[in-house]
């Protein structure tokens, strides 16, 4: 059986081009869930034709979601963007056939396999749109604006419960949580980066978000604020 | 790009209201949620806590954004 890692080749990389040879298998776009099992758990040549096309799939994920951010990405030169498909494509098909036996069937296999190349994908296009930016964690000046359409009241509420926020983040929050918390959600720093620069995970990072916003709620709770719109 | 709006700060900060999935719970459920949302089924019903988990995770929800997307055009072009 061919490993993962003779899967992605001796370079690292797969070829983005079709693994030459007959195709023993059925053709990948005939191919249903089930098949798709059968054939990445058969031994030989079968096998082989079947992680060539999945990387294939996984491949064109990769470039679909490249393709929606590059608007935002124009300084990046094509060939860059180009090969994070490819190295996206090549990792997403590393954890696919890891994870082969968590499919449980709730989705087809190709929809819950793109969502493998999409996480890689957007992760590195993240990183790489931040790779020259500072990354701040302290909080500047907070912001409010003048709303359009906004009153006078509404915008004198909307400070008040700006400052009541602002407390409750110095006095009821941990260091880490506020860091974490003006980082993402005031500075707009995106989650993959800000774990990357910390040394941790997505989801650690996004646990400790959650907890510090579930303090913030209960504090300005209890101080009288209704949050019944927000 | 525009400046965000006091609403849009607070639900950054404030997160949603609702019990909400974690990012690995997401990501795990994020392909079943896509293929009921565009069967029409409830989806949100189904996968208790994606939508909340949606709107106070912008990464997550980019890539759920892009799943559906792709799902809905067919297969993409490698």
């Amino acid at each position: 059986m061919l490993s993962t890692a003779q899967a992605v080749g001796r370079e690292g990389r797969m070829s983005s081009s079709r693994a030459a040879g007959p195709s023993t298998g059925a053709p990948a776009r005939e191919r249903d869930s089930r098949a798709w099992l059968s054939a990445l758990r058969l031994p030989g040549a079968e096998r082989d034709q079947a992680v060539a096309d999945l990387h294939e799939l996984l491949l064109g994920a990769a470039r679909f979601e490249v393709s929606r951010r590059r608007a935002a990405l124009s300084y990046v030169r094509g060939e860059e963007l180009d090969d994070l498909a490819l190295q996206a494509a090549d990792d997403a098909l590393v954890a696919v056939l890891a994870k082969l036996d968590d499919y449980r069937g709730a989705s087809r296999f190709t929809t819950w396999a793109y969502k493998f190349a999409l996480l890689e994908t957007s992760v590195r296009l993240r990183r790489r749109a931040w790779q020259e930016r500072e990354v701040v964690l302290e909080p500047g000046a907070w912001p409010l604006m003048a709303g359009r359409g906004e009153s006078p009241q509404g915008l004198a509420e909307t400070g008040e419960l700006m400052g009541a926020i602002k407390q409750g983040v110095d006095s009821c929050l941990t260091e880490h949580q506020r860091e974490v918390l003006v980082g993402l959600a005031l500075n707009g720093v995106p989650i993959d980066v800000l774990a990357d620069r910390l040394n941790t995970t997505r989801g650690a990072l996004y646990k400790t978000l959650h907890d510090a916003r579930k303090k913030l709620r209960a504090d300005l709770g209890e101080r009288g604020f209704t949050l019944d719109s927000i | 790009m525009d400046k965000p709006t006091n609403d849009t700060i607070l639900k950054r900060v404030l997160g949603p209201a609702d019990p909400e999935l974690l990012c690995d719970e997401c990501f795990e459920k994020l392909d079943e949620h896509v293929e009921l949302e565009l069967q029409g089924a409830p989806a949100d019903v189904q996968v208790r806590g994606m939508r909340a988990h949606l709107e106070g995770c912008p990464a997550c929800h980019e890539e759920y954004a892009s799943l559906r997307a792709l799902v809905e055009k067919g297969e993409p072009d490698a």
